[in-house]
């Protein structure tokens, strides 16, 4: 008997040496890829089982975290949601994460390395660091002020810090209030279900994510190729260009909204914006010319980054000449991000170079300590220091004296530029109103702000639609807000 | 001269024990309530970040029960193994750890205080065990009682409405009871006494078929028509898992008894076509089957992990060092959570080398048992041991094998662990027998009354 009592206790060795290793293989082998199924809620859980960073506005949180109680413990408010949504994006249980809150998740959610105050500390106490606070450029008496400016009309705003790249104001109207999607279960699905069918796409974040033809706007850039390329010396001498200007190559006639473009100056031009003049300059530098100096000012840029991904601004780089006399004026295949159009009047008012525009300024471990920091940085030169500075007396006689009267501030220097954009077929949409700007105070080194107001207001009248009557008065109320800090 | 005729004419006689050993039980005890208080602590500081004020308590109950259960160990078996026991204790007690633990997340529905009282009262039946069974060889006398109590044991919960699928309860009042446990012990008792009688005329007598040698039916047909009708009651019950465990038990006993390889290869053939047959046409083991080929079958068909997968993202969760106690997340398996997936729960919160040392624990209480088997002089003895020690090698294996995915998952308790009352009851009542058992086996012969 003993024989197979020896047998049978083997037998169960043998039992015991399967499951160990079988434990082995699941608990070693298998662990990561059984903790990255999508089915398995830990991560989550870990995820939400403290509250996560806030996001700083100016000094005060416009985040906050709900603790529900429930499996997914701590959820996302948005106490001044629709505001600061095309800043923070959502905080979504369900859906994800959008733009700061995207793209500084590590640091919100407490899993940046950078956090651990103690290295290892943490892996040995098996805990999480409490999330960072992302404190942001933005300056809320601005963002306000773009924010009621545009009125729930579809558009938006992006108004930059010249000299540091420093995003003051981003705005995308009409907004949504992130705090609705922030938890679980059916009313976030339907939430969700309404902002995404909604024809007004609220969740289009329009300041970095959507392109528009800038239309005459544009001609900041062409003027700027012009006069560094040598093509025009003298802003004030007549260019000899036709009104009407026939295309090159083609027997298309160019007009003009206004009167007094035929055989003008530059200077003149862009007061009164004659497409006549531009697309001639435009034509006269030549493709290579204008694609330098707008790849300076950052089209066709993909890897723009403010954290969030900025969509490429786009000026095509195979053309015919009367092509390119168009997207001279900002029509053809010429897109821009209203970020992308602010970035151009913060090049001509911060000296031809343009800065890395950002929205996060420095991210705090709870506590003071800053684990980083965004400092400013050059992003590329736009054009030379005279040229800029030749611009910019153009864009203060535009304010001062010509299509942009309605963004003067008294008591400040302003300069501008309107922008009339017709699109669709046969440019049967609704033109989108643009103005860009920058100003400066009077006594002031340099100018303290640049903005890009874009309306694409497709209840107004056609006519009425220009980038002085409609984007210009918003752009003022953010300069002036600007100016009052 | 006297000295020269006293010399023996064979080796000389075995010394003596060296020792009884109780010593090293006492302090093995200590160390396991120890580790049990430590776990109490480890989850009260995780949850609370503080030690929980009843710490203290908790030890001293446990300690206070060991000390009990130690006590009447040194009165009446004080040869007995001594790693019996605080096997016994250390798992008990981290069972309860665990219970308590889970019990944190499911604040309506606490277990661990009823599961208190159970090892409260398992301990007790365990002392009056080894105080009261003088000698093991006594329970042969009452072999045909043991199987007769046993069937009836586990008739009774057909009368009884089904739980979970199950018809293994009896509800009396708020109690529920798994007469089925204590069945697995009193068939033991039986297959150990019949076949102690009885292994010679099963292994030599009869007529020799091909390389099997069949016994008569005169022999085997007891045995086989017990065996049978108590895996027809089990079917009827829905209980697979004490229905295989009552085949391991039968196979490994008859094997060990008679020593015919053939009965492993009828065992294993029956066993196989059996799964097979119950695994095809039984939807409630269908599914588990399923379950168990593929796992994660239902997340891709988007319904969610169910409890298998969600048994192996515990033990995945784990890793080698595990979460810390009161850390993971293994309620997320849902209701079986406390019962039949505690083990998921230990993986996940100890890790590879908790559960390593968990099944280690296991695999020492089995070797014990049939070391203890190995030393007996008396057939009985010796198949009492090895069938007490498969009983919990054969639960070890199933349930940990179906909670970790290496064979279908059959719904039964975690030795000691799992919360179940009828279950600590029973395992206690097991290592009540085992000691006894032991003590058999390692006292120490004195020669002159040898002769």
């Amino acid at each position: 008997m003993i024989r197979y009592i020896r047998r049978a206790a083997w037998l169960c060795c043998a039992l015991l040496v399967a499951l160990l290793v079988n434990a082995a293989r699941l608990q070693v082998v298998q662990s990561d890829a059984l903790g990255k199924s999508p089915a398995n809620r830990r991560s989550d859980i870990a995820r939400y089982a403290e509250p996560r960073g806030n996001i700083i506005v100016g000094g005060r949180s416009v985040t906050g975290s709900k603790d529900t109680g429930q499996q997914l413990r701590f959820e996302r408010t948005y106490p001044e949601g629709p505001l600061y949504a095309p800043v923070t994006g959502f905080s979504s249980q369900t859906y994800g994460t959008t733009l700061i809150e995207n793209a500084q998740d590590r640091a919100l959610a407490g899993t940046d390395p950078l956090l651990r105050a103690i290295p290892l500390w943490h892996d040995i106490s098996r805990g999480r660091p409490p999330g960072g606070d992302v404190i942001t450029t933005i300056e809320p008496s601005m963002q306000r002020a773009a924010f009621a400016g545009l009125g729930g009309k579809r558009g938006a705003v992006a108004a930059l810090e010249p000299s540091t790249g420093r995003i003051l104001a981003l705005v995308s109207s009409p907004s949504y209030d992130p705090g609705v999607l922030s938890g679980t279960g059916t009313a976030v699905t339907a939430a969700w279900d309404r902002l995404q069918s909604a024809a007004t796409r609220p969740l289009v974040n329009r300041a970095i994510r959507q392109t528009y033809p800038p239309g005459s706007a544009f001609k900041i850039v062409t003027a700027a190729a012009a006069l560094d390329a040598g093509v025009v010396t003298d802003v004030d001498a007549p260019l000899g260009t036709p009104d009407p200007f026939l295309l090159p190559g083609t027997r298309t006639r160019l007009p003009n909204a206004v009167r007094g473009c035929g055989d003008t100056s530059l200077a003149h031009a862009l007061q009164w914006s004659c497409n006549t003049v531009m697309a001639d300059v435009g034509a006269r530098v030549g493709l290579t010319g204008i694609l330098a100096t707008v790849r300076a000012f950052g089209f066709n840029d993909r890897d723009l980054h403010i954290p969030s991904a900025v969509t490429p601004s786009n000026f095509d780089t195979r053309m015919s000449p009367d092509q390119l006399a168009l997207s001279s004026i900002g029509q053809f295949n010429t897109t821009a991000t209203p970020l992308q159009m602010a970035m151009v009047a913060a090049a001509v008012a911060h000296g031809g170079e343009v800065m890395r525009p950002h929205l996060v300024d420095r991210v705090v471990a709870r506590g003071t300590r800053a684990i980083s920091r965004t400092h400013p940085m050059p992003y590329q030169r736009a054009m030379k220091p005279t040229t800029a500075r030749r611009l910019q007396e153009l864009m203060v006689r535009v304010v001062e004296d010509g299509t942009g009267a309605n963004a003067a501030i008294p008591g400040a220097l302003v300069g501008g530029k309107t922008g009339t954009a017709q699109h669709g077929l046969d440019n049967s949409g609704t033109p989108y109103a643009w103005f860009i700007s920058w100003a400066q105070r009077e006594d002031a080194f340099q100018p303290a702000v640049a903005v890009a107001v874009v309306v694409e207001d497709a209840e107004a009248v056609r006519g009425h639609i220009s980038g002085g009557g409609s984007a210009a008065p918003i752009a003022r109320a953010v300069m002036e807000a600007a100016l009052r800090k | 001269m006297t000295a020269t005729t006293k010399a023996p004419a064979h080796p000389p006689p075995l010394a003596p024990h060296p020792a009884r050993r109780r010593g090293v039980e006492f302090s093995l005890l200590v160390c396991a309530v120890l580790i049990c208080v430590y776990g109490y602590a480890a989850v009260g500081l995780a949850r609370n970040h503080a030690v929980p004020e009843d710490a203290l308590r908790y030890g001293g109950g446990l300690g206070l029960v060991a000390l009990l259960a130690h006590l009447a160990v040194r009165l009446r078996a004080p040869y007995a193994d001594p790693l019996l026991l605080p096997i016994a204790v250390l798992l008990n007690g981290l069972g309860l750890v665990l219970i308590h633990r889970l019990d944190l997340e499911t604040p309506n529905h606490p277990a661990a205080p009823a599961q208190l009282l159970w090892s409260a009262l398992g301990v007790a039946l365990f002392t009056a065990t080894v105080l009261v069974l003088r000698d093991h060889r006594t329970l042969q006398r009452y072999a045909y009682v043991s199987v007769a109590t046993a069937l009836a044991l586990m008739i009774a919960p057909i009368l009884f409405p089904a739980v979970n699928g199950a018809r293994i309860w009896i509800r009396i009042g708020g109690l529920s009871f798994q007469p089925g446990e204590f069945a697995k012990i009193l068939l033991a008792v039986f297959f150990a006494a019949y076949l102690a009688a009885n292994h010679h005329a099963l292994a030599v007598t009869g007529r020799r078929i091909w390389r099997l040698q069949l016994p008569t039916g005169r022999v085997l047909g007891p045995i086989v028509t017990i065996w049978l009708t108590s895996v027809a009651v089990l079917i009827l019950e829905r209980d697979l898992g004490t229905s295989l465990l009552f085949f391991g038990l039968f196979v490994i006993m008859l094997y060990v008894a008679t020593g015919r390889t053939g009965w492993i290869a009828v065992g294993l053939t029956l066993a196989a076509a059996g799964a097979f047959a119950v695994g095809v046409f039984e939807p409630h083991v269908h599914s588990r089957v399923e379950d168990w080929l593929d796992p994660f079958a239902t997340i891709e068909a988007g319904r969610g992990a169910g409890q298998v997968a969600q048994s192996l993202f515990a033990f995945g969760a784990g890793g080698v060092l595990g979460t810390g106690l009161g850390l993971g997340h293994s309620t997320l398996i849902g209701f079986a959570v406390k019962s039949d997936f505690i083990l998921a729960t230990a993986g996940e919160e100890l890790g590879l080398v908790g559960l390593t040392g968990i099944l280690l624990l296991y695999g020492l209480l089995v070797a014990r048992g049939f070391d203890a088997g190995l030393h007996l002089r008396d057939p009985f003895g010796r198949l009492l041991a090895i069938g007490l020690a498969s009983i919990v090698a054969l639960q070890v294996f199933v349930i940990t094998g179906g909670v970790t995915g290496l064979i279908p998952l059959t719904g039964m308790a975690m030795p000691f662990l799992a919360q179940g009352g009828s279950s600590v009851v029973a395992n206690w009542l097991i290592v009540a027998l085992l000691i006894k058992v032991s003590h058999s086996a390692r006292t120490p012969i004195d020669p002159p009354e040898a002769r």
